[in-house]
């Protein structure tokens, strides 16, 4: 066992692991934010998609102990600091960005990701960028439409 | 009124903080114990030996149960037919659950579960469409094909200018649900057990547990808040993790829980049936259907499952829209050795439809036509036109020449396939195809009985109120949908109504949220109990405020009561102190339908749902690469409940339609293992697969069918939009001087072959 700690949304976390132990089971289980999922187990789908140090990173492809000393995020930690949705959560909300919601925490992280690095992308670089999330249920038309609101890029109101 | 309206999911909220649970999310209590399967390496043969010694050595372990330790049925099936949850004999396909790991982690229990030392004795395994047509096992109809006939086929065949024979196969597809299977028992007093399942079906996952536990169904509560998709997977795959917690739960007393990992979800648990058709069309010299034998090998796996109905309802979509005067349908339901296909969005009805579609293409490769005349000329006629279907059921609501109508104006077809055709010319490598289908859909469980829903709704005294209703909520926004008819009856807004998680022990005696008719059968179960409740109120302020009952109205958030408004809440709390109950149930079955299926006649359908697709692709007639450019879409849900959620479902239903029919293949090695049992290797439309221009528009009309606020379904049609996909490609194909008759799904290896074939260089 191996002691880890690192900063979690921007609060000190730590705890005993196992060398094996993925970042994805320490967040999990032993800091039950649960709002990171596990979809594929292979870092095919992206439903685990969480920031370490400002990167985008599957987090079942990560052992724990690699994030040791890290600043890590999660989507427990993308609303503003008065609770109220981040940019990037209300217009996935606005726009009916999901539908089953299991994908959707690894889609707003890797569309915060790559709203940092790239803040107007086109619709072909957003379609790019979300290669490595898998949604089954929406058919991407509103996550994309929602990417190109928070980007400031869409002036269609919601729900159309 | 809240109904009509784009009201957000109810969880968005929740999703995009990460805040709503999934099973494998809730807290569980101290102790919580987790389980794996160890599961079959051989397709079919009998277990000789099985020395569990050593996972019950491994680190972790807590016990091993196999079939012996089921005090109840061993059974897992939703059908009559039994499929035992776990064999010490036969197995019967490879990953076939044979005992059960319980232990103190996830990994303990699949690293435990690897470690058994089982040998078998090898029997035949019929592992492909061709070994089980030459040896028969079929399913259903005492081991016979099924045959459904309308009118004289031979006689008709005999009148055709032409006949036109043809055989094509069509895959099967992983549901890919991204919440793979999930549950969670936890024990309560004495025999009681509380299930928490990610299921279509809590009821069966009731049933099931209490007979496998020998248990009165009374004693045992199924809990599904929601779950992170479904698309039938969840109808009956769920029961196998179910059972095995509540088994688990009552040998070591301690909560236990079970998530497939991806791997072996994917392995285990039934997809949709791989299908191969046949057929014989004889037609006019204008492309009209005389006569058409149609035949359905249906690839059923190993055990009975849904596959029965499933392939009743491909018999039943063979006509899609339309009409065949005189027509045979058979459907041979053949046992392999690998798992059992099950529900999958559709259910067998983008079955039946690609087979029907196939001929219209076929008949226009014959006679040199555009696809589209082809198909317009078989349209079943406008309105009530007096045609029937092969199963006798007239059609009277038909508005597929409206919707093809608006949607060649609006894709502008015609002028696009002329620019295609003259692109083509000049393009040597790049071919563009385009094409354009149509959808007709029966709404309602064949199987009768199925139609019908309960609700549960009370109204607290401040005035809120919480709902709950038979339905299961899989992202499909069926939640949202029916708490709009809760609101939209007391007039109030919809946050005023509070969803709550599906509950065996709050409506019983559900039926799966299935066959698109989520919102029909439990919208309408709701709309009955609110009524109930407001005819109350109504009676009670008419009577208080001594005015007629037609002066009280709920509107806007205020209750109307002879011109004077009153805050709801004040009416429920003056009903409450007059004793009125505030809580009631209610129910709905759905009128007008009978089946014989025996006899293949009658009125399975309460009404029929319209769509159609036109779709344009890009075709690489060096490597069969290619892209769906653009598509566009008029669909028709009635007047809808909500216009976003319908439009959500008709996006997400044709690109997984579009991945189904062109990227999604499964292989199997010849072990019986599957080999395509994860992402990396099951290709599954990803955001760049999605059309580049996407064009998606309800039709503007309402149901003439008395359905809630006279909307339709939409949960499972727009899959089959996306035929629209195959027939561009098929365009495509025959541009590049190829051979369009290819089989599915349309990989780019199948595509490039077609290409070849047609310059005499195919394999």
């Amino acid at each position: 066992m191996t002691s880890i700690s690192m900063t979690v949304n921007g609060k000190p976390a730590s705890g005993e692991v196992e060398g094996r132990t993925l970042l994805v089971q320490f967040l999990r289980e032993d800091l039950r934010l649960t709002g990171t999922h596990v979809g594929c187990d292979t870092s095919q789908c992206g439903a685990c998609v969480v920031h370490v140090n400002g990167e985008a990173v599957k987090a079942c492809t990560m052992f724990a102990a690699d994030a040791d000393g890290a600043d890590v995020r999660t989507i427990e930690g993308m609303a503003n600091a008065d609770g109220s949705l981040g940019t990037i959560q209300q217009a996935f909300q606005d726009h009916h960005g999901l539908q089953c919601g299991f994908c959707t925490p690894g889609m707003v992280m890797s569309a915060a990701a790559l709203l940092k690095d790239n803040p107007k992308p086109t619709e072909a670089e957003i379609r790019e960028y979300l290669e490595g999330n898998i949604c089954r249920c929406t058919g991407y038309h509103n996550i994309i439409k929602a990417i190109q609101a928070a980007s400031g890029q869409l002036t269609a109101v919601a729900a159309e | 009124m809240s109904v009509h309206q784009s009201n957000k999911h109810d969880s968005a909220p929740l999703h995009v903080t990460g805040q709503a649970h999934y099973v494998d999310d809730i807290p569980t209590p101290e102790g919580t114990l987790h389980l794996a399967f160890g599961t079959s390496t051989c397709p079919h043969g009998h277990i000789t030996q099985m020395d569990l010694d050593p996972v019950r050595a491994a680190p972790g372990v807590v016990a091993v149960l196999t079939d012996r330790d089921i005090p109840g049925r061993n059974d897992v099936s939703p059908s009559p037919t039994p499929e035992p949850l776990l064999t010490s004999d036969l197995v019967e396909y490879h990953g076939q659950p044979i005992f059960i790991v319980v232990a103190t982690s996830h990994l303990a229990a699949r690293r435990a579960a690897r470690a058994a030392r089982i040998e078998y004795a090898p029997l035949p395994a019929i592992l492909s469409l061709d070994d089980a047509i030459a040896n028969p096992t079929r399913f259903d109809a005492g081991g016979k094909e099924r045959v459904y006939t309308k009118g004289k086929p031979e006689i008709a065949f005999d009148k055709a200018r032409h006949v036109i024979k043809g055989s094509f196969d069509l895959g099967g597809q992983e549901h890919f649900y991204l919440e793979g299977q999930a549950a969670l028992c936890i024990p309560g007093e004495g025999a009681e057990v509380t299930i928490l399942s990610s299921t279509q079906h809590p009821t069966e996952i009731q049933h099931k547990v209490a007979e496998a536990l020998d248990i009165p169904f009374h004693a045992v509560t199924t809990i599904t808040r929601r779950m992170g998709g479904g698309f039938g997977g969840k109808e009956s795959q769920g029961n196998h993790l179910a059972i095995a917690c509540a088994l688990a739960s009552r040998v070591t007393g301690q909560a236990c829980k079970m998530r497939y990992d991806r791997d072996d979800d994917m392995a285990i648990t039934g997809k949709r049936h791989p299908f191969r058709l046949q057929y014989k069309a004889g037609f006019d010299e204008d492309g009209r259907l005389l006569a058409l034998d149609m035949t359905h090998y249906v690839d059923c796996g190993w055990s009975q499952d849904l596959s029965l109905p499933v392939a009743d309802r491909a018999m039943l979509h063979t006509d899609n829209a339309y009409h065949l005067s005189d027509v045979r349908i058979t459907s041979h339901r053949l046992k392999t050795n690998t798992c059992s296909h099950t529900a999958f969005r559709g259910f067998g009805g983008p079955q039946g439809m690609v087979g029907i579609e196939r001929v219209m293409e076929h008949i226009a490769q014959t006679l040199g036509r555009d696809p589209l005349e082809i198909r317009q000329v078989n349209y079943y006629k406008p309105g009530a036109g007096g045609q029937t279907t092969p199963y006798h059921q007239p059609v009277t609501d038909n508005i597929i020449h409206e919707i093809t109508e608006a949607l060649l104006a609006s894709s502008d077809y015609a002028a696009r396939r002329a620019e295609i055709e003259a692109w083509n010319r000049t393009s040597p490598v790049i071919k563009r195809g385009i094409g354009l289908t149509p959808v007709k859909f029966g709404i309602s469980f064949t199987l009768t009985h199925l139609n019908q829903a309960g609700a549960l709704v009370h109204i607290y005294t401040d005035g809120s109120i919480r709902l709950n209703h038979g339905g299961t909520e899989m992202g499909q926004g069926l939640f949202t949908k029916v708490a709009a008819v809760a609101a939209s009856v007391f007039g109030q807004p919809i946050d005023a109504v509070r969803i709550t998680a599906t509950d065996t022990a709050k409506v019983p005696n559900t039926s799966a949220t299935a066959a698109s008719s989520g919102s029909d059968l439990n919208g309408m179960a709701t709309y009955n109990a609110c009524m109930t409740i407001r005819d109350r109120l109504v009676h009670f302020a008419s009577d208080f405020f001594v005015c007629d009952p037609k002066e009280v109205v709920f509107r806007d958030g205020i209750v109307d009561i002879a011109g004077a408004e009153f805050p709801f809440a004040d009416l429920v709390k003056e009903a409450y102190m007059a004793r009125i109950s505030l809580s009631a149930t209610g129910f709905y079955a759905t009128p007008e339908i009978a089946w014989n299926r025996d006899a293949g006649r009658g009125t399975p359908f309460y009404y029929f749902a319209y769509g159609a697709a036109v779709s344009e692709v890009a075709l690489d007639t060096l490597t069969g690469e290619n892209r769906i450019l653009r598509a566009d879409i008029l669909h028709d849900v009635g007047n809808s409940l909500n216009p976003a959620i319908d439009i959500g479902q008709i996006e997400g239903g044709y690109v997984q339609g579009a991945g189904w029919l062109t990227t999604e293949e499964l292989v199997w090695h010849p072990s019986g293992a599957l080999w395509t049992h994860a992402p990396s290797t099951y290709k599954i439309p990803a955001c760049s697969d999605r059309p580049k221009v996407f064009n998606v528009d309800l039709f503007d009309g309402e149901n003439p069918a008395q359905t809630v606020y006279r909307s339709k379904a939409v949960g499972e049609p727009p899959l089959m939009l996306p035929i629209s996909v195959v027939s561009a490609l098929q365009h495509a194909v025959a541009q590049a001087g190829g051979d369009p008759l290819f089989d599915l799904p349309a990989t780019p290896e199948r595509l490039l072959n077609a290409v070849e074939r047609g310059h005499g260089r195919g394999w």
